[in-house]
């Protein structure tokens, strides 16, 4: 009997249509949980570096995390996984909604897709019956529109569908996949599923998901609920109001816009617009969202209302979420929050990543004004903010004249235009549009994190450390009154001695140990939440959440019967992690391409950086060149990945150091 | 042989513009009439479920009630406010017409028992469960005649249940014929 999760994976290979149903080894939970961590075991182990991210021979993977579909709250996240298109790395994007718990109830931990399909064609899953099925009639339908049309044709109203748009059947570069009011926007991974000739996923599952040990579990179930709205009713001082309380960012419920309106930057990030948030901008952009917003919404089993459903008069309704609501207006310089809410609808139709798709376009009218592309390129084009902006993405999501370029990110794009175009793609981590944030003074932490994170996606590895120093005294002490959350006792003193300015401020407080017991915290939280599926809003995403590392073991063991302490879940975590970043580093992922947008701080300290990495790299027990050591491998019972790194010279056996060849610019060339 | 008697009448106010339509009301359901109690969840054997339909606004939490032989005669669909409900949207039936409340195994009807448990609990799960308090509940006493039938009358009762009126009507005629014989 297989506790928490079901035991059992998909196997789908589009090329031939087979279709199987494979258990799985209960000896990978133990070492892995599931989720994000036995994704990676499985990309590791059947994904050669040799493979492109179009190439049939890649896999994508829809899996849920170990506590999925169980009365965990918050347990409902799908994790995706494949080779991403962007960045050439492992890509792991995630979605709240619907779609994982009704997997499970399916009977299945995993979908894994292999192959090309020759049409177009989905999948539909109910429970034991599992057919690939002609989506031929769905060429070119949005996302949200083919889900309704799916469960329609099906008849099947309470069927969960994973869907693309026109861009993931492009495979443009910040293709989506959508689901319900979520979405898994970034690295690609739609693009990759279009690659593959699947137009959506279509699950429903009646059967049961078992845990080991009900009464213990759901009392931990009920600690957790009673805590939410404790702590909701609590809101942190002294930080933005999107930080102050759980979920993930409540773009969707707040009005005041004035700190990322004044603080994130406008275009193709450049502008900072202090000023912007005046009482008329606050009354007019309060009644754009008023109109518009008919109903805030959850995930499955989660009480946090982050979503909402949207209803422009005039286009069809869709469903959204934190920071896509501002992203396309800001990148398009358009005081008017009614457009966000309008070109937001029709790029999640096209099923567009809304983080990296407004910068690109933002990145082509650049170009077009440094002389770089020409008038020719944007023949047709409309002068008005608005108006140009839809006329470039669907340009972009056609793949038509200058949108096929632009198609690829401001990398690929860069890369390919040339003329010094590649200056204009300055707001990137490892080839991935960044988010909009130019600041003053390197902040040690951020700088860290920034560098290491694996998704190169800053909201996936920040967290539960205050973003900043809080000015008083008085209000450190406050803050650290009931933060249990903290894994040791030093994150108070931390944060009790870092001041805003002065002898223990930014850059060199916190100092370098602390800094990286800060960003190993926060980090670990996140790989935790994504093998066992859960929402880092209620876990390693805001201050103080119901989840945290003293709580999680006790729920991973009442549920799968394993016994697992702090500390195994903390190595079992660190195994996970290191193994992600072993795929990426088969694939050329070095030290060199560890580094912020070289504009994100006005102070810069390259001594200091340098010292940084060479530090967490070490605590980590990474080499200096970012690879994972033997020692350290051996440590995780990761000889295997050794053996791996030793057979292709990445490590020597000599000194566990790397050969010669080290950066990931020589490996590709 | 009708008689006055105090009954509680348990209800469970359902707000829906309330409702965020996460479901957890279906789960810890599911959870709490699993055997051994909270060992296994599923939805699907929830004696509540959600009707939902984000793109039309809709959500409607709908309770299991009595288990029907035959479906209607025919189907009803509101319109509330300018918004369209689904076709028999409201009713807590297990009919035949939909697969809604029945075991997912055996086809058996479901039917919520207001999590009736010994010790009796504050409320119900599902409105222990429900965040954003769309589901509250209220006990109240009541005083009804109530229809005593006797043990013969029940017994009969059951069996024109199970067998229909006219069987039984000849099955009776047959037993005289054959004590006359």
């Amino acid at each position: 009997m297989r506790y928490a999760e079901t035991g059992f994976n998909l196997e789908i290979d589009l090329s031939r249509g087979n279709i199987e149903r494979v258990e799985t080894d209960p000896r990978l939970t133990e070492l892995h949980l599931g989720g994000l961590g036995t994704n990676a075991k499985i990309l590791w182990d059947r994904v050669p570096p040799e493979i492109d991210p179009f190439s049939p021979d890649n896999l994508l993977i829809f899996s849920a995390g170990l506590l999925g579909g169980t009365a965990a709250t918050g347990a409902n996240r799908t994790i995706i996984s494949t080779i991403s298109p962007q960045t050439l790395f492992m890509a792991f994007s995630m979605m709240g909604g619907f779609f994982a718990p009704e997997l499970k109830y399916a009977g299945y931990d995993k979908i894994i897709f292999r192959g090309k399909s020759s049409s177009l064609v989905y999948i539909w899953i109910h429970n034991d019956k599992v057919e690939i099925r002609d989506a031929s009639h769905l060429h070119g339908k949005g996302a949200v529109e083919t889900a309704e049309l799916i469960r329609k044709e099906l008849n099947e109203p309470k069927a969960q569908v994973a869907a693309i748009g026109l861009a993931g059947e492009n495979q443009v570069y910040m293709a989506s996949i959508e689901h319900s009011r979520s979405s898994a926007s970034r690295l690609g991974v739609g693009a990759v599923m279009g690659s593959k000739g699947l137009k959506a996923v279509a699950v429903r599952g009646t059967k049961d998901v078992t845990v080991a040990r009900p009464a213990e579990f759901i009392a931990l179930c009920n600690e957790v609920l009673k805590f939410i709205p404790d702590r909701d009713s609590h809101p942190v001082p002294g930080v933005m109001p999107i930080l102050a309380g759980l979920g993930s960012p409540k773009e969707m419920a707040v009005h005041d816009e004035k700190w990322h309106t004044e603080n994130f930057s406008w275009g193709n990030s450049r502008v900072r617009r202090k000023g912007f948030w005046t009482k008329e901008i606050e009354e007019k952009w309060t009644e754009s969202m008023e109109k518009v917003r008919t109903r805030l919404i959850s995930c499955y089993n989660c009480p946090m209302k982050c979503g909402a459903i949207i209803s422009v008069p005039g286009i069809s309704t869709y469903m959204m979420k934190c920071f896509s609501k501002l992203t396309y207006t800001m990148a398009a310089f358009v005081d008017d929050l009614d457009f966000g809410f309008k070109i937001a609808q029709r790029a999640t139709e096209y099923g567009l990543d809304g983080y990296s798709t407004p910068q690109v376009m933002a990145f082509g009218f650049e170009l077009r004004e440094a002389g770089i592309l020409s008038d020719e390129d944007f023949a047709g084009c409309p002068s008005d903010n608005a108006e140009r902006f839809y006329w470039l993405l669907d340009r972009i999501v056609r793949r038509e004249g200058i949108g096929d370029v632009l198609a690829k990110g401001t990398h690929w794009a860069a890369q390919e235009i040339g003329k010094g175009a590649e200056a204009f793609a300055h707001n990137n981590i490892r080839k991935h549009e960044q988010l909009p944030l130019k600041l003053a003074m390197l902040n040690p932490i951020y700088f860290l994190m920034y560098c290491t994170g694996e998704k190169a996606n800053i909201t996936q590895i920040e967290g539960n450390f205050p973003q900043a120093a809080f000015p008083t005294m008085e209000a450190r002490q406050d803050f650290i009154k009931d933060w249990i959350q903290v894994p040791d006792e030093k994150f108070k003193e931390y944060l009790l001695k870092w001041e805003p300015r002065g002898e223990f401020s930014i850059p060199y407080y916190p100092d370098i140990p602390a800094t990286c017991d800060i960003v190993d915290w926060q980090e670990k939280m996140h790989y935790i939440d994504d093998a066992l599926g859960l929402c880092s809003g209620l876990s390693a995403f805001p201050l103080k959440p119901p989840y945290h590392i003293h709580n999680l073991p006790k729920f991973i063991s009442a549920a799968s019967g394993m016994d697992i302490d702090e500390s195994e879940l903390t190595h079992i975590t660190k195994r996970n992690r290191t193994l992600v970043r072993a795929v990426s580093v088969l694939r050329g992922l070095r030290r060199a391409d560890e580094k912020p947008p070289e504009d994100h701080w006005k102070n810069r300290f390259p001594e200091l950086e340098e010292q940084l990495l060479d530090a967490y790299y070490a605590f980590k027990g990474w080499n200096k060149d970012g690879v994972p050591t033997q020692e350290s491998l051996h440590e995780l019972k990761l000889d295997y990945v050794s053996e791996e790194f030793l057979r292709r010279g990445i490590l020597t056996d000599t000194e566990g150091a790397s050969s010669n060849e080290t950066s990931a610019e020589t490996d590709k060339n | 042989m009708a008689e006055k008697k105090k009954r509680i009448v348990k209800t469970i106010h359902i707000d829906v513009n309330k409702c965020n339509g996460c479901r957890a009301c279906e789960l810890i359901c599911s959870a709490f009439h699993a055997t051994p109690q909270y060992s296994s969840t599923n939805p699907a054997r929830s004696r509540v479920r959600v009707m939902h339909d984000p793109l039309r606004d809709v959500y409607v939490p709908v309770y299991a009630g009595e288990y029907t032989k035959a479906e209607c005669a025919g189907r009803d669909r509101y319109t509330i406010d300018g918004k369209e409900y689904d076709e028999c949207g409201f009713c807590r039936a297990s009919c035949p017409s939909r697969d809604l409340f029945k075991e997912p195994d055996s086809g058996l009807p479901l039917k919520c028992d207001m999590c009736e448990s010994d010790p009796p609990l504050s409320e119900p799960m599902c409105v222990q469960w429900c965040g954003p308090h769309a589901l509250t509940y209220a006990e109240r006493e009541e005083e009804g005649e109530e229809e005593k039938l006797g043990d013969m009358e029940a017994g009969l009762a059951s069996l024109a249940d199970k067998y229909g009126l006219e069987r039984i009507l000849d099955a009776l005629s047959r037993m005289s014929l054959s004590k006359k014989g």
